[in-house]
């Protein structure tokens, strides 16, 4: 008969392991959330300016009409 | 934009609950493995995010197939998002193997040919991303993502059968491995519905993350035309 030995404590390589993932993925999902916000200002801005831009086009032509 | 769609929404929270299901299968259902004690536990993400991290490359290469022949932008995206997910996946797998390796091997990192296929696989993604930023033409951009993703999704199966093909330390669960390889265990009922369900829950948040990433790769690309429209 062998003596019955408990397994080794591996268990703070356990907790560094899944400490790990949850740090990526939260580094991730920060990201996409942060990339998403900059996208949506971006749009904004550039949607304004493209506004702009017209309504200066139009100007001209319509005091070339008057 | 348009507003999140009903099924995203629960596709989210879907992700959240099983995510949250396999850790605690992981965690405190599963059984402490004999030899190797708690670090084992590190197994059920190692191979869940292997698995999709895999499958996402490959699915990245067959996107970039499908862009090829249409030739739409949209497809494009689709890459991109496949891609950035299984990259963030299979770092952590990477990084999870490294530290269940250095009880069980006695160290961080060994040039085995599983583990030397996983890096390689890995960086050649990363520089994806980096050649991919040097391309300002999206159409040109587009069609270099798409021939990349196809010659570096031939990465993916050899890294899968890495320990079924060559002499290796790194243990096969499930089917036969080599002789020399040091970490094999048999996995109880308990443990396999674990392994199981980790399959199926990162397969779920995949699909979630991949669905999020395309709609904001869409918001990208408009924000791109609209500079693209200004500065002509």
């Amino acid at each position: 008969m062998f003596p019955l030995e408990a397994p080794p404590d591996t268990s703070a390589y356990m907790i560094a392991g899944y400490v790990i993932f949850f740090v990526i993925a939260a580094i991730y999902l920060i990201s996409l959330l942060v990339r998403w916000r900059n996208l949506n200002q971006d749009m904004t801005t550039l949607e304004a300016i493209e506004k702009d831009n017209k309504r200066k086009a139009e100007k001209p032509s319509k005091e070339q009409k008057n | 934009m348009q507003s999140k769609p009903p099924a995203l929404k629960i596709l989210d929270i879907s992700s959240v609950l099983v995510l949250a299901i396999a850790t605690y299968l992981a965690l405190i259902y599963a059984p402490e493995e004999a030899v190797m004690g708690q670090v084992q536990r590190v197994f059920y993400f190692h191979i869940g995010t292997a698995w999709t991290g895999l499958l996402g490359f490959l699915f990245a290469a067959g996107l970039g197939i499908v862009y090829l022949v249409k030739q739409d932008i949209k497809w494009d995206i689709a890459g991109v998002a496949a891609v950035e997910i299984s990259a963030v996946f299979f770092l952590i797998t990477i990084m999870l193997g490294s530290i269940w390796a250095r009880p069980i091997w006695n160290t961080w990192w060994t040039w085995d040919p599983r583990l030397t296929t996983a890096a390689i696989t890995e960086l050649i993604y990363i520089a994806y991303f980096m050649l991919r930023e040097g391309i300002e033409d999206p159409d040109r951009r587009a069609r270099f993502g798409a021939v990349y993703t196809l010659i570096g999704g031939i990465s993916a199966p050899i890294t899968f059968f890495a320990i079924r093909l060559f002499r290796t330390i790194h243990p096969v669960v499930i089917g036969g491995g080599d002789p020399n390889a040091q970490g094999t265990f048999a996995m109880t009922p308990h443990m396999e519905v674990a392994f199981f369900f980790g399959l199926f829950a990162f397969t779920v948040i995949f699909i979630d993350l991949f669905w999020n990433r395309i709609r904001m790769g869409q918001l990208a690309a408009k924000v791109e035309q609209l500079k693209l429209n200004l500065m002509h």
